[in-house]
């Protein structure tokens, strides 16, 4: 065995690579004595790993980006070796939200740009009648929520800044919030949307990867110092983390994994609802409509635990929208090095992109991404917080 | 805020006793405009609200996050506030975070006016653990009270000893055993049930 390690995670089915990792053995099989750290908010994780308290961390793939380039923080330099999931957000409304955007669209209501169309015209009748702004909780600044909910409404002509009130709530804050009115929709990752569902609260509107194909959502980030001295830890880490993405993806494991992630030291929330979003079959409202999408989650397939660069300079390129960070060459070189496919590749013995992986971002709208010319794809948005 | 007046401080914790403390160390520093927030609904309308110069929280509190999205410019939020960390200050950090306590400084206050205020509440934040481990110890220590007593009440009644002798007894074992009396006196009442 060597030295102890602690692991930071919230809790969210996308750590299940690393509970199951640390639960079923695979991280003692590589002789690695882990011991999981439950937090309650991702500053506390970012915090925890940025002084040493944490050895690596269950992370906002966009937290690691800004620590690496010290936004809204200090500047500690991070990387990420292993990509714990792709999706697995979906943006939740309220029923009487819901309702109102029914009305008003005109087109398929899983299709993101009538949606966000239909947002729109509720947005301007709200204004019109004197209505308060419409606002919508995400889970931080830095994060895939808040791009994905920015980028969604934007595409159909509202202001995220402007014509809606973002708020940052903790995903365990989400249900109540909708249920008290507080907020009228919210963009959270698994299990929360469905919580609000069973509880009668909310519809879920959009999976995420209605918005974006496939968009990096947690990383096991680790601090670059950390990650050059312990080579032979961060390959193991790897290692045992792959296995685990396996077996998570394996239907007959997956009643297994439910049980596992449910106990109240991982994520503490009902089995079946667990079992429910790694199958990717959730029930949208609460008339029991179920929607099913092979890529609501992705854990261990589809090359998704190979951390790319493509995924770190779209989010990027969604701080500068935004404008969280100023455009730069160097910034983008950074930000795309956090994300190490070269470590994912020499710990697991293989070499290069996953061929079977599709497009690195796949949005719904806009240009297809080109991460060697942001200024050129971000021109192509009408909406953002972004000076040239 | 003038630059004599005392900074508007917010204490965010939802534990009522260690806002107590902390309050009450921030007003004998001296610093008599405290206010604290044991209720999470709504905090940032409240902190608006309040509009204070500095705001602490614990980090047992999940509404960390809310207060990282005032560092960001948006409609959302309308004074700007820091995070009391710079690049130089990594001991600060460490400091606040083993002690569970982070401090947020709006914009305007000068930073060196937060240092004796960050510093005071590590170190309440530090005593009142300290104060948790105390209260944890006597309540084991009363627990292991009443199970030894049941234990020797057990080998009084079992053995025909009196009370001095069963507790030789239970003290003796221990010490051979290298165990604690409780640890000991426990396994006769689980052997004892066992037998029932």
């Amino acid at each position: 065995m060597t030295k102890p390690l602690h692991i930071g995670f919230i809790p969210l089915i996308d750590a299940a690579a690393l509970i199951v990792a640390v639960d079923k053995g695979f991280t003692a099989a590589e002789g690695l004595d882990v011991t999981l750290v439950r937090e309650v908010s991702w500053s506390n994780v970012r915090d925890k790993l940025n002084i040493g308290l944490f050895d690596a961390a269950h992370l906002l793939a966009p937290v690691a980006i800004a620590s690496s380039l010290g936004l809204g923080h200090i500047k500690v330099p991070i990387v990420a070796p292993f990509n714990l999931g792709l999706n697995g957000n979906a943006i939740t409304v309220s029923p009487a939200l819901h309702a109102a955007m029914m009305a008003e669209l005109d087109g398929d209501r899983f299709d993101p740009m009538a949606t966000a169309l239909a947002l729109r015209r509720v947005v301007a009748a709200r204004r019109k009648n004197g209505v308060e702004p419409l606002t919508f909780g995400m889970t931080f600044p830095f994060s895939t929520h808040n791009y994905q909910l920015r980028f969604w409404m934007a595409a159909g002509g509202v202001d995220p800044d402007e014509d809606v009130r973002l708020v940052v709530l903790p995903p365990p804050y989400m249900v109540d919030s909708i249920a008290s009115g507080q907020i009228d929709g919210f963009c959270v990752g698994a299990p929360w949307n469905s919580i609000a569902v069973d509880r009668g609260v909310g519809q879920i509107l959009h999976f995420g990867s209605d918005i974006l194909a496939r968009a990096a959502e947690k990383v096991l980030a680790i601090r670059q110092g950390w990650s050059a001295k312990n080579p032979e830890l961060v390959a193991a880490l790897v290692r045992a983390a792959s296995r685990a993405a396996e077996f998570v993806e394996q239907e007959q494991s997956q009643p297994e994994v439910a049980r596992i992630l449910a106990r109240p030291e991982y994520v503490g929330v009902d089995a079946d609802v667990i079992l429910r979003t790694l199958q990717g079959r959730l029930k949208i409202s609460q008339d029991g409509t179920i929607r099913e999408s092979s890529r609501y989650l992705l854990l261990g397939r589809e090359g998704a635990p190979w951390p790319d660069p493509v995924q770190a300079a779209w989010l990027y390129a969604q701080m500068v929208r935004w404008g969280q960070a100023t455009i730069s060459a160097e910034a983008l070189q950074i930000a795309k090095a956090v994300f190490r496919p070269d470590l994912y590749d020499a710990a697991l013995g293989r070499n290069g992109k996953f061929k079977d992986a599709p497009h690195a971002v796949g949005a719904f709208a806009g240009p297809a991404f080109d991460a060697d010319d942001i200024v050129g794809h971000l021109a192509a948005f009408r909406i953002g917080r972004w000076n040239p | 805020m003038g630059a004599e007046s005392s900074p508007k401080i917010a204490i965010v914790d939802e534990s009522p006793i260690r806002a107590a403390i902390l309050e009450e160390g921030l007003r004998e520093a001296g610093f008599t405009d405290v206010v604290r927030i044991s209720e999470m609904q709504s905090l940032l309308s409240r902190i608006y609200a309040l509009d204070p110069d500095v705001i602490v929280i614990d980090l047992e509190n999940p509404s960390r996050d809310i207060l990282e999205q005032m560092f960001q410019v948006s409609r959302a939020v309308r004074r700007p506030i820091a995070m009391f960390v710079d690049q130089s200050d990594a001991a600060s950090i460490q400091a606040s975070v083993d002690a569970g306590v982070s401090a947020y400084i709006v914009d305007g206050l000068k930073k060196e006016r937060l240092k004796p205020i960050l510093d005071l509440c590590i170190s309440r934040f530090n005593a009142f653990s300290k104060l948790q481990d105390e209260l944890d110890r006597a309540k084991s220590a009363l627990e292991d009270r009443k199970v030894i007593e049941r234990a020797k009440g057990i080998l009084m009644k079992l053995k025909g000893l009196t009370e001095d002798e069963a507790y030789v007894l239970l003290r003796s074992t221990a010490m051979r055993e290298k165990k604690k009396i409780g640890e000991i006196a426990q396994s006769i009442l689980t052997a004892s049930e066992l037998l029932k």
